[in-house]
């Protein structure tokens, strides 16, 4: 479905990415793992768009998303759930769920979409009218990640879902991306939780300052001595 | 003090002067909160307007609600043009260059308009009648400015908040690089922007021209001020600004009432400066 061959990306003078190869097949769950500052927060902006590719090709269904400006290729099925959630604070959650539907082929779709994420979330129902930077951060995290689910993308592209969340809303975040599995979306997920991340998805690519060190199937990795000992301490 | 029915008529004139200083400061105000620049120059989009309405009618004889409409028309393409042809190439510069752009602009603007139409002050020679009510009087062009100020002001609250592109306008104002994750194509967002930005202005200046007489300055008599009311109300919020601009029509009218008119101007002058000291970040302003 999605398809990196090769790809570097730079800001200014420094490259962050190099040489970057990675696929993601219909339905399935990916995780990119690597300590902070190894490129996965770029990788997953420079598939949607928010950075350019300084090298290499990145298709979607087959399709180059190189010749696309960066606000068409959510068009083409992509939706980023942001690091840090990003909702805009000073709007409604129904405003921010409303922005997620903003493409053409979204808005004609809107309430029938808007039903579907408030049945997955009940919660937001109960907040629509809420400004969003009034949630809590689970809350928040549930809202980002409705609004991506709003354009009714093919795929999602979700950085750190967990990060800043206590441990036990962590669970429910986890669990929320399995469901989404279960509801047949395919998932591209950037984590620091190894060890719970490598539950819920199908194979992971560890990248470290900017390269693919090794990839494979979550049972392989979870079984790697190496990528044990670094990341996940025993 | 006594009930004085002549406060009360300087009062009731002060809300009608606020409509439309409301409506000026809501279109700078929509530009700076969105596109993160400030106009200097955009009383001189409202003097641009005036003169169009003033050729249209007291030229050409097109009635008058025809040309107001055309002024806004045109103004709004003079508001695209700002922006594509002078704020987008400098957008990601120093403040302080698109300061001097827009400054740039704003004499630009004047001597263009001293060029074509020469110095002197010109007036539509609409005489509207002066309402009396329990021996208070209001000129009719007053009421008439605040009530399309008003209607001008909730259409575009309505479109701003019901629209899919009213929506995404205020959400570029909150967080415009991740727009394009949501298929939101900000350079589109800010032209269209600017382009209500310049219809406002060409609102107003089909209010105001009933009210004042136009010459190639006269940006000067509304541009200070509008600035100052959306400073005060805390640039770049839109509530803010509407509030703020009450607060000075207020000052100037009452301090008018018991001085001058000149004195009123004053007195708003000195009330902004010293709120600038007490609450610089604007009467609604979030960044403390």
């Amino acid at each position: 479905m999605l398809e990196l061959r090769s790809v570097s990306a730079r800001y200014g003078s420094f490259q962050a990415l190099f040489d970057v190869s990675l696929d993601v097949r219909a339905g399935e769950a990916v995780a990119v793992l690597g300590p902070n500052g190894a490129g996965k927060t770029t990788l997953l902006r420079v598939i949607s768009g928010l950075l350019p590719v300084a090298a290499g090709e990145l298709t979607m269904e087959g399709r180059s998303l190189l010749d696309l400006p960066p606000h068409r290729i959510i068009e083409t099925g992509i939706a980023h759930v942001l690091e840090n959630r990003r909702l805009f604070p000073r709007m409604s959650v129904e405003e921010n769920l409303k922005m997620g539907a903003f493409i053409r082929g979204a808005r004609a779709r809107f309430r029938e979409r808007l039903d579907v994420v408030y049945e997955l979330f009940p919660r937001m129902a109960e907040r629509r009218d809420q400004f969003a930077g009034t949630l809590s951060g689970g809350e928040q995290q549930m809202c980002a990640i409705g609004r991506a689910l709003m354009s009714g993308p093919k795929i999602l592209l979700m950085d750190e879902p967990s990060a800043g969340l206590a441990p036990v809303i962590v669970e429910q975040v986890f669990g929320l991306v399995d469901r989404l599995r279960g509801e047949g979306y395919t998932v591209l997920i950037v984590e620091q939780n190894v060890q719970q991340v490598l539950q819920l998805v199908d194979r992971a690519y560890l990248l470290e300052v900017g390269s693919i060190k090794t990839s494979g199937s979550a049972a392989e990795l979870a079984a790697d001595e190496t990528l044990r000992r670094a990341y996940i301490g025993i | 003090m006594v009930f004085d029915i002549y406060l009360l008529e300087a009062i009731i004139n002060g809300l009608l002067l606020g409509g439309v200083l409301a409506l000026l400061a809501l279109g700078l105000n929509l530009i700076f909160g969105v596109i993160d620049v400030v106009w200097i120059s955009y009383a001189e989009l409202v003097m641009a307007g005036m003169y169009g309405v003033y050729w249209l009618y007291a030229f050409f004889g097109v009635p008058l609600v025809l040309a107001a409409l055309i002024a806004i028309f045109g103004v709004a393409v003079l508001g695209f043009l700002v922006h594509y042809l002078v704020i987008s190439p400098i957008l990601g510069k120093p403040p302080i260059n698109q300061l001097l752009a827009t400054g740039g602009l704003l004499f630009f603007l004047q001597s263009f308009a001293t060029l074509l139409f020469g110095v002197e002050f010109r007036n539509i020679g609409l005489r509207l009648p002066v309402i009396e009510l329990w021996d208070m009087y209001f000129s009719f062009a007053r009421i008439l400015a605040f009530a399309a100020a008003l209607i001008g002001m909730v259409s575009l609250y309505v479109f701003l908040k019901r629209t899919f592109m009213g929506t995404a306008i205020r959400a570029v104002a909150q967080d415009r690089e991740i727009m394009a994750t949501m298929g939101v194509n900000t350079r589109q967002v800010y032209l269209i922007t600017s382009a209500i930005g310049g219809g406002l202005a060409g609102l107003a200046a089909g209010l105001l021209v009933l009210q004042y007489d136009v010459h190639p300055a006269v940006g000067l008599s509304f541009g200070p001020i509008t600035f100052m009311i959306c400073v005060l109300g805390g640039l770049g919020n839109l509530l803010g600004g509407f509030v703020a601009a009450f607060i000075m029509s207020q000052f100037i009218s009452i301090g008018g009432f018991y001085l001058d008119l000149e004195w009123g101007y004053v007195i708003a002058f000195v009330f902004f400066i010293v709120m600038m000291f007490l609450r610089p970040q604007g009467i609604l302003g979030r960044r403390g």
